[in-house]
């Protein structure tokens, strides 16, 4: 019954001692809370960090695997995000009646799949009789190497024990796991991940991928915005991952086989490139020694390269029109460097000034004033921030206005960024608003713990969660003028819109049912 | 780095989980132990066995300090210092289903109107103005049976942010401009609200449950909106304030300095006006199978849906654990069956809502390709059957009991949660200790229980299958799901006479 506005992915406490104007109260409150971090980093890469609250018998975690659908290999998007949910399948030792005769029928699986997909994809002289008896082998060995399994039991023993909200996210930078337990089963749970983490079993691989397709036609095919997004990202970029499907272009994530789900695994879930976070009713003097037993079981190696590819600077505008039966929206994206650049706060700036609440620009010009939007926002880094990402731009008409009346609001405000300063009021406004959301983002076990997992591996050091204020502090309005002009000009476009099609859908069809 | 002014939903990003796989529970304050074993088929060691459970932590909720003023008001105050912040709510009953249907989304305009209008001395952009320059918000907001404000900032800032709020909850002065601002919006809604299959499915499916003119399935239109004026909105706040409100305060604050504040503001009002007993009725869906045609999707959004309970059903406690083993995460019976022997869905799941003072719904959603419709619809149906036909084993009910009783924990493992949870019963007149009374019963469930539960809330016969999909794609047709002939819904949205405010003709 009370908005609450964390801000997950931001933290800090640390610079806040620096700050005179904030009580002295809660600077200490702040100092305690930094001495409730551990960190530690096992012989075989891994980094633990234990943030100690002691408010409630309950502990989150996240595990930050710092590899996402941007390391998919060629032909094979969509990898990282199947292998995450192989990691709910369990293990050799849960999940399985005889993990012996499993791994055996599991190889049988494999090889009637591989023999399957020779046939298919053969350019000439496919056999659709052939075909349907590979199928039936396929089918058959998928059903031998079920009759081990006991479904979802990896789940089912961690809901059992009070595992709440269960689930992981991958994105194009990385994969995260994470639930919260009653503290009593910490131990329990570090036998659940460190297992799932070492010792991955591709069961039932060919049934979750159908459930990944149909997670692709809710998500993506049958949304009008992820259709958009889908499209505007694969026209902004020509060169780097961040312009491929992140959940996978159809045609190849219904064609991942098990063997590279666990080739991605063997590659990228090493300790080197791990850190998990445990935020709660934890204590480093005696939990640490545990979790070092079981999280040591991960196999040692350093972090795997980075992709490399680089995109070219874009030279030429591009847009996308798509014309159908929805209403329409535009959107518009700008490529602007990762945020490792020194600017990286500046566009937090630009973003927070356009598009933060009703005192934001895009609100007050767009939809208040000119009152030709319903919704009007600019936002980044999108799709990701490990790598040059875009500033992107994104408007939804009142009815009667059009995505071309949108795109030319936005570049006038756009263009008063270039010509004018900000005001001092907007930029102390973003400076206030980034430290109170980042203490905000405190209040909750599982948000912190995201944060103190990503901000460990990005920079290295989850101090730089708090020193990121010293970042906002330092961006001036002559930066935000600078970085709008390098940043939005033309040749550095891509728009994409829904122009709704006049065309009723009675024309189409009789609009009977089926 | 940071995520500010980034859109909620923006960014790529694919879960395991769905967004509306959730378990329907709620909490208790009572702490337990348990071992980590449950009932499973044979099989090899099982190591995660031999792990110890020690006693949990001994743990002590904090309740929050109730004050009944003498008109009826009633004050939590629920302090937590861990944070520089302060939080506050006022409750005032009555929303949306008690509104003119001739105005339906009055109660949507009001509560964005009442906060952009502002007050006489101060108007809503000036607030907005002096708020954010201090990361504070003040927000007005609706619901079906209520609407509330809440304000929150910087502990520094309190006292001024209490004010500001209390002089827009008892003094806004409605203007014209923001009213035609806020339809503006809702028209915008109404005429997209054709454009996406999952809130398609969702209004659909209410409507089908309660009827389309009920209190809680009715939608706003163009023509309704455009009725509502100015008057309209301040006629519904001065009756609004004579219920009976309940204020919450959370966070960083004196609590003797707070209390005669808030009793201050509040004590001097005439006594509460006690809501009038509502007559509604809940006939339930008329059984069959509907369609609406959408030809942009290549998935179907498949709803099960029938009439349900509330909580104060004497058989709430086995109803929760119904809905566990039918719907309630990774071991339940729909997402076994549908999601991971059959690879049909990623969004499967389903149950009785259990709402607090009218019967809920009853749904099961399944979202499959289009080829697939007739498939996982009737699996999901012959699941639904089953409630009453395939006996619920012990493993069944000890596996829902421990995942409901194990994480009970977490509908009150801070003190904000439980200030919720305080602020919820009392004002649907729930008694104080519901959750403890609740979790004993959901201990003592037994599988006749469950049995009896399921016989007496299950009606597979007066059951309504609704599809949204696209029609040339669906093969085999629905007609195959043995429901009768499959009966279209025409969802065209009704134009005005004349224009919408402010807008013009809508675009559909």
């Amino acid at each position: 019954m009370r908005p609450r506005s964390f801000t997950c992915y931001s933290t800090g406490l640390w610079l806040l001692f620096l700050l005179p104007a904030w009580p002295a109260a809660s600077a200490q409150n702040l100092q305690s809370f930094e001495k409730r971090i551990t960190v530690k980093v096992l012989p075989n890469g891994l980094t633990l960090i234990l943030c100690e609250r002691h408010d409630a018998p309950v502990f989150s975690f996240t595990t930050f695997v710092d590899a996402g659908d941007v390391d998919d290999p060629s032909g094979e998007s969509g990898l990282a995000h199947m292998f995450e949910h192989l990691a709910f399948k369990g293990t050799s030792q849960i999940g399985t009646t005889d993990y012996a005769a499993e791994k055996i029928a599991l190889a049988r699986v494999e090889a009637a799949n591989d023999a399957y997909e020779a046939e298919y994809l053969k350019p000439v002289g496919r056999s659709e009789a052939r075909l349907k008896i590979l199928r039936s082998a396929f089918l058959a060995a998928q059903d031998e190497a079920e009759k081990y399994v006991v479904p979802n039991q990896f789940t089912e023993v961690a809901e059992a024990n009070g595992a709440n909200d269960v689930n992981a996210a991958t994105g194009l930078d990385d994969t995260q796991y994470y639930w919260s337990m009653p503290e009593n089963r910490l131990e329990l749970w570090a036998w659940l991940e460190s297992s799932r983490l070492a010792d991955v079993v591709p069961r039932e691989f060919y049934k979750e991928r159908d459930v990944v397709m149909e997670e692709r036609r809710m998500r993506v095919d049958s949304d009008p915005i992820g259709r958009l997004e889908e499209q505007l990202l694969a026209t902004a970029y020509v060169a780097h991952n961040y312009g491929r499907s992140d959940i996978g272009w159809p045609s190849e994530v219904s064609q991942i086989t098990a063997a590279e789900a666990m080739a991605f695994h063997r590659k990228y879930y090493v300790g080197g490139n791990i850190v998990i976070a445990i935020v709660g009713d934890v204590s480093p003097k005696t939990d640490l020694p545990m979790l070092e037993k079981y999280f040591s079981r991960i196999p040692a190696g350093p972090r795997p390269e980075d992709m490399t590819t680089v995109e070219p600077p874009q030279f030429a505008e591009k847009s996308v029109v798509i014309r159908e039966q929805t209403q329409p929206v535009y959107m518009e994206g700008y490529h602007r460097p990762s945020y490792r650049d020194p600017d990286d706060a500046v566009f937090d700036a630009i973003s927070d000034i356009l598009s933060n609440g009703r005192v934001s620009r895009l609100y007050r010009s767009l939809v208040e004033q000119q009152q030709i939007a319903a919704e009007a926002q600019g936002f980044s880094p999108f799709p990701g921030e490990k790598y040059p990402s875009l500033f992107a731009f994104y408007a939804q008409p009142l009815p009667g206005h059009s995505p071309s009346e949108m795109r030319e609001a936005i570049h006038r405000e756009i263009d008063k960024l270039k010509t004018a300063d900000v005001t001092g009021a907007e930029l102390q406004m973003f400076k206030t608003r980034a430290r109170a959301d980042i203490l905000r983002g405190l209040a909750d076990n599982q948000g912190l713990a995201d944060s103190l997992a990503e901000y460990q591996t990005r920079y290295g050091d989850w101090r730089e969660l708090f020193l990121q204020l010293d970042r906002v502090d330092r961006v001036t309005r002559a930066d935000i003028r600078r970085v709008a002009n390098n940043v939005f000009v033309a040749s550095n476009r891509t728009s994409a819109e829904i122009d709704t099609d006049p065309l009723p859908a009675a024309a189409r069809s009789d609009g009977a049912a089926p | 780095m940071m995520r500010v002014g980034m859109p909620l939903n923006w960014g790529p990003r694919v879960r395991i989980f769905g967004p509306g796989s959730g378990r329907l529970i709620a909490g208790c304050l009572a702490a337990s132990a348990a071992i980590a074993s449950s009932v499973l088929p044979a099989q090899q060691s099982r190591p995660w066995e031999q792990i110890p459970i020690p006693p949990l932590h001994a743990f002590h909720p904090q309740q929050p300090k109730r004050i009944e003023l003498k008109n009826g008001i009633v004050i939590f105050l629920q302090e937590d210092h861990e944070l520089p912040f302060i939080y506050g709510s006022v409750l005032v009953p009555g929303g949306s289903r008690d509104e003119d249907p001739a105005k339906a989304g009055l109660v949507g305009l009001y509560s964005q109107a009442w906060r952009t209008s502002g007050t006489a001395s101060m108007d809503g952009d000036a607030m907005d103005d002096l708020l954010e320059s201090k990361a504070a918000h003040i927000e007005t907001d609706g619901d079906d049976d209520s609407t509330a404000i809440s304000w929150d900032s910087l502990t520094s800032d309190a006292d001024q942010v209490f004010s500001l709020a209390m002089d827009l909850f008892f003094h806004p002065s409605f203007s014209a401009a923001k009213l035609e601002l806020a339809k503006q919006q809702e028209a915008a809604g109404i005429v997209r609200r054709n454009d996406d299959e999952d809130e398609i499915a969702g209004r659909e499916s209410a409507k089908l449950v309660y009827g389309a003119g009920s209190p809680y399935a009715r939608q706003p239109e163009l023509a309704t909106i455009a009725a509502v004026t100015v008057s309209d909105l301040q006629a519904w706040h001065d009756r609004a304030l004579k219920g009976k409100l309940i204020v919450g305060i959370y966070g960083d604050f004196d609590p003797v300095a707070t209390e005669a504040r808030v009793r201050a503001a509040f004590e001097d009002l005439p006594p509460v006006t006690p809501a009038p007993p509502r007559h509604d009725e809940f006939p339930g869906p008329r059984p069959g199978v509907y369609f609406i045609d959408k030809e942009d999707v290549n998935q179907s959004n498949v709803q099960i849906v029938g009439i349900g309970v509330d909580r104060r059903n004497p058989d709430v406690a086995a109803i929760a654990i119904i809905n566990e083993i039918l719907g309630g995460g990774f071991g339940s019976r729909l997402f076994v069956k549908i999601r991971t022997e059959r690879g049909l869905a990623y969004d499967v799941d389903g149950g009785f809502g259990l709402t607090y003072d009218h019967p809920g719904t009853f749904q099961v959603e399944a979202l499959t390709a289009s080829e697939k419709t007739v498939d996982a619809a009737k699996l999901a149906l012959a699941e639904i059957a089953a409630l009453n036909t395939r006996p619920f084993t012990p493993a069944e009910l000890k596996r829902a009991k421990d995942d409901i009783l194990n994480s009970f924990i977490f509908e009150y493992d801070t003190k904000d949660k439980i200030l919720d949870e305080s602020e919820r019963l009392e004002f649907y007149g729930y008694p104080a200790g519901y959750l403890e009374a609740y979790h004993a019963a959901l201990e003592k469930v037994t599988l006749a229980d469950l049995a009896a539960a399921a016989g007496k809330y299950v009606h597979p016969g007066k059951l309504a299958v609704l599809v949204v999909g696209n029609g040339p794609q669906i093969k085999p047709g629905l007609d195959n799901l043995g429901m009768g002939a499959p009966q279209p819904i025409d969802i065209t949205i009704p134009q005005p006479s004349a224009p919408p405010a402010g807008g013009g003709a809508a675009e559909n």
